[in-house]
């Protein structure tokens, strides 16, 4: 990357800005959930797991979205959520 | 009994008219009956791209309105004897026909050919619904556009939920030297997104639009990158095992010279 920026092409390819707007656009085109009901499944994720540890709310991202099941032949929807963790309360951590 | 294959894009334009087109003659070529329905009403096309236009006597909408009888109203191909067309109506709406009569037609042509293949109108509506209601198969078609990929993810969504499981994807349009300079959405980055399997790629061709002019779809011809193309996905409609083209035309040429030279 380093090598092609010395040549003035660090700019990104337009097939890979297309596909990261797809992606972003079609996670919310096949959810089929209202961003409200994502912030409260948020919300209530959050209160469980701050019992035990402790999380990086503003960095929280969920999502619903669609990926091939291994297993058979069809699409499933799933949720995904990256939570980063802060700290591991002590107090569970034995 | 034969299949019935409904052909679908979601957003229009993208080629579904010429893919259903070339695919119907494809499995004629291929020595099945096979009959052609243009379910789009209010806007056929499905007639002028095969070149029958001037033989329109009863339309689809005659047929479930009995004004005529179902063989009445089939035309038989220039070229092919085996192949028909059932043309839409130009003069009435998309409600001219009820789901229920969609199937029934369906069913009956099913008993008469190999196989049916059904152009589906672009939305989602009640156009759509009809064209699929008697459907045993789907085929997605996209082109390499944002906005023809996110359509087609909905309609896969759509075709799933009314039973259609596992459609497969006719990426249509590749401009292989776009792709090449990074320009273009690549096969590999449609079928990441989409997760549906793909059945064919047809290359960008100008033939296409000189074979259209001339109401002769491409495939006939045989000599085109496209047409070729559209031969493959009727090989594999019918269950045969055919790589995907070699769509890099320049590294073709650059082979081509290699074996010349190296005998490799």
């Amino acid at each position: 990357m380093d090598f092609l920026k010395l040549f003035g092409k660090s700019e990104k390819k337009s097939k890979n800005v297309a596909k990261d707007r797809l992606k972003l656009v079609l996670v919310n085109d096949r959810s089929n959930v209202s961003p409200r009901f994502l912030e409260m499944v948020k919300s209530d994720i959050i209160k469980v797991i701050s019992e035990y540890m402790i999380v990086d709310e503003e960095a929280i991202d969920i999502k619903i979205t669609k990926t091939r099941s291994s297993s058979e032949d069809a699409t499933v929807s799933a949720l995904i959520a990256n939570i980063p963790i802060k700290e591991i309360k002590a107090n569970y951590n034995d | 009994m034969g299949e019935v294959i409904v052909v679908t894009s979601g957003k229009g334009g993208v080629g579904k008219t010429t893919t259903t087109s070339n695919i119907g003659i494809g499995l004629a070529m291929l020595g099945k009956s096979v009959v052609i329905v243009d379910a789009d009403i209010g806007l056929r096309n499905l007639d002028v791209v095969m070149g029958l236009e001037n033989r329109i006597v009863y339309d689809i909408v005659d047929v479930v309105e009995d004004n005529c009888r179902i063989k009445q109203a089939l035309i038989k191909d220039k070229k092919f004897d085996h192949l028909f067309l059932l043309p839409a109506a130009q003069t009435k709406d998309k409600d001219a026909i009820a789901p229920e009569q969609m199937k029934n037609l369906s069913d009956e042509l099913k008993g008469m050919f190999d196989y049916v293949i059904i152009d589906c109108p672009a939305g989602i509506e009640q156009g759509f619904k009809n064209a699929i209601v008697g459907a045993d198969r789907a085929l997605v078609v996209t082109t390499p556009e944002i906005s023809a990929v996110r359509d087609a993810d909905r309609i896969i969504g759509l075709l799933e939920a009314n039973g259609l499981n596992s459609p497969k994807l006719i990426i249509n349009r590749i401009k292989q030297d776009m792709v090449n300079r990074g320009d273009m959405m690549n096969i590999d980055d449609i079928i990441d997104i989409l997760a549906i399997d793909l059945i064919g790629v047809v290359p960008d061709d100008e033939a296409i639009v000189i074979s259209t002019n001339r109401g002769e779809p491409v495939i006939i011809e045989g000599k085109s990158m496209a047409g070729q193309a559209y031969l493959n996905i009727s090989k594999r409609i019918m269950g045969e095992d055919v790589p995907l083209l070699n769509l890099d035309i320049e590294e073709g040429l650059i082979s081509k010279l290699r074996k010349l030279f190296f005998g490799k």
